[in-house]
């Protein structure tokens, strides 16, 4: 099994009479791209911040890089987003990463890295008069200034055009490609199913479900059935029916089933598709089912 | 150590970035020289140098307050000083560099006050007397320093510019700033001058660069000030802390 660099251990954080994390334990090893799934207020933040060091366990242990999290040489491996709402407005561009820079021994070469974020004509920029989308890639280049082995990316292409968004995705698979290993937060689905490899959901501050992407789209076992046809007549084995202008869905455990049930009724109906059902609705299914009494 | 003067070097870059913070700073104790100062004291050798020295004082003060208070408070109130605390350093360069950065603000801030002093009043000192006049300038901004942090980290950024500017008038007049030499003040000033920093930190300016003699009730109540200020900025340091980082 690969080195681990993070962990935690039955760590829980309240504050409190809210208990943001209960009994949490993970595992975070070399070169993994993990998806941290939830609704907000699940505890995906709480968690980070944990392994930041920006807060301690209430209870349970927290490691990083085989230390403490406070310890800030421990620290040097890894990077964080900043929220690009708060990044100084009064710095250029290079000056800002040259400041982060300054706090690792082993920082990357501003022109690189700022290239590599689409950045590269705005070194002499004030933060201030950038546009959204330019601060938030700003933001996630900060979490590689420190050619870190770990990052943790919170929601980094909110708020980006989708070609902003497939460039900033790239980069993001050519640090893993490279090696290193990638904690990524959001609760925007198709991010998380274009990188993660792995995903663990989190609600109400439990893990629900750490199991590969495959795993967890399967997880449901659901397919969806899409057609146009009027007057469907009801059918066995549909688990639910969504309607989308002329289009049905129909989501069924057994779709070959369900397409010989429909031959068989005589309706007419064109335009046949079977998918596997979208993260987002294995994560639907995950995050509203009863908790699990322990 | 390299490390804490790239904080300050960032922190001064984005200070001086936003010109009206050191404007502010140093426009007030400039302005109050011209209006105070050079029409009613300027002739006077001696009241000239007095006045100069709670000018100096007044300028320290309102940097101190203004920039610790609201400078502090503000960065609180904003995402990037999480960050920060992510990044491979302890709390210490942060702190230091806004120190230094202040302090710069300070030196700023007291430059038109001796110009003025220098070119349209009849102040005059020794260069010995101006060092070691600066010197107490600096050591009589400590307790403001700590109020200024105290604000800055106990409340919030609107609350800090209240309190900061509602502080700053009664420290000055009661202090005795604005009405040159101590025996000069309406009597109400002389009574309450003695117990307030402002008068502390002015006596020490005059001692270092006039022949005034300090008084003792003033020097124990200053010592006190930082005493009382030094546990509370500790104290609303440690609470905000614990808040956000715990």
């Amino acid at each position: 099994m690969a080195e681990i660099l993070a962990r935690t251990v039955e760590a829980t954080r309240r504050y409190g009479a809210v208990t943001a994390l209960d009994r949490v334990s993970l595992d975070i090893r070399a070169g993994e791209l993990v998806g941290l799934l939830g609704p907000n207020g699940a505890g995906k933040s709480t968690l980070v911040n944990l392994f930041a060091g920006l807060r301690r366990p209430t209870s349970g242990t927290v490691e990083l890089l085989g230390g403490s999290p406070q310890d800030p040489v421990r620290r040097r491996g890894i990077g964080v987003t900043p929220q690009e709402t708060g990044l100084p407005p009064a710095l250029r561009v290079g000056e800002c990463v040259d400041f982060v820079a300054a706090h690792f021994p082993e920082a990357v070469s501003r022109e690189a890295l700022l290239e590599r974020f689409g950045l590269g004509d705005l070194v002499r920029r004030q933060i201030g008069g950038l546009s959204g989308g330019q601060k938030r890639r700003l933001a996630v280049a900060l979490a590689f200034v420190g050619n870190p082995r770990l990052v943790f990316l919170d929601e980094p292409t909110t708020g980006l055009d989708v070609e902003a968004r497939h460039a900033l995705w790239d980069a993001i698979r050519d640090f893993h490609a490279g090696g290193g290993t990638v904690v990524l937060t959001s609760h925007y689905l198709e991010e998380i199913e274009a990188l993660a490899e792995r995903v663990v959901v989190i609600g109400e501050g439990r893990v629900l479900t750490d199991d590969t992407m495959d795993a967890v789209r399967g997880l449901v076992g659901v397919r969806r059935v899409t057609l146009t046809g009027p007057g469907l007549p009801d059918l066995p084995g549909v688990l639910g029916v969504e309607h989308e202008g002329s289009r049905t869905h129909l989501l069924t455990a057994d779709a070959d089933a369900l397409v010989r049930e429909l031959v068989l009724a005589g309706v007419p109906f064109s335009g046949l598709e079977i998918r596997p059902t979208s993260l987002e609705e294995a994560f639907l299914t995950i995050t509203t089912r009863e908790p699990q009494t322990a | 150590m390299s490390l804490v003067l790239t904080h300050a070097r960032y922190q001064f870059l984005e200070t001086v970035r936003v010109p009206m913070s050191v404007i502010g700073s140093s426009v007030f104790p400039a302005l109050s020289m011209l209006f105070f100062v050079v029409p009613f004291a300027g002739k006077d050798a001696v009241a000239a140098t007095y006045a100069t020295g709670a000018m100096l004082v007044f300028a320290v003060m309102s940097a101190c307050l203004f920039t610790y208070g609201i400078g502090v408070a503000e960065d609180r109130a904003q995402p990037w000083d999480p960050y920060l605390r992510t990044l491979p350093a302890g709390p210490l360069p942060r702190f230091t560099g806004r120190i230094l950065t202040v302090m710069a603000i300070m030196g700023i801030a007291v430059v038109p006050v001796l110009l003025i002093a220098a070119f349209l009043t009849e102040a005059t000192v020794t260069p010995a007397q101006l060092l070691l006049g600066l010197a107490a300038v600096l050591l009589g901004s400590i307790p403001f320093t700590l109020m200024g942090l105290f604000i800055g980290y106990a409340l919030p950024s609107k609350a800090a510019i209240v309190v900061a500017q509602v502080v700053f008038f009664p420290m000055a007049v009661g202090g005795g700033l604005l009405t040159g030499p101590p025996e000069n003040a309406p009597e109400f000033i002389q009574v309450i001058a003695p117990y307030l920093p402002t008068r502390g930190a002015v006596e020490l300016v005059w001692a270092a660069s006039t022949d005034f003699s300090p008084n003792a009730v003033s020097l124990v109540a200053l010592v006190v000030w930082v005493a009382v200020f030094g546990a509370l900025s500790v104290w609303a340091y440690r609470r905000d802390e614990g808040r956000r980082f715990s």
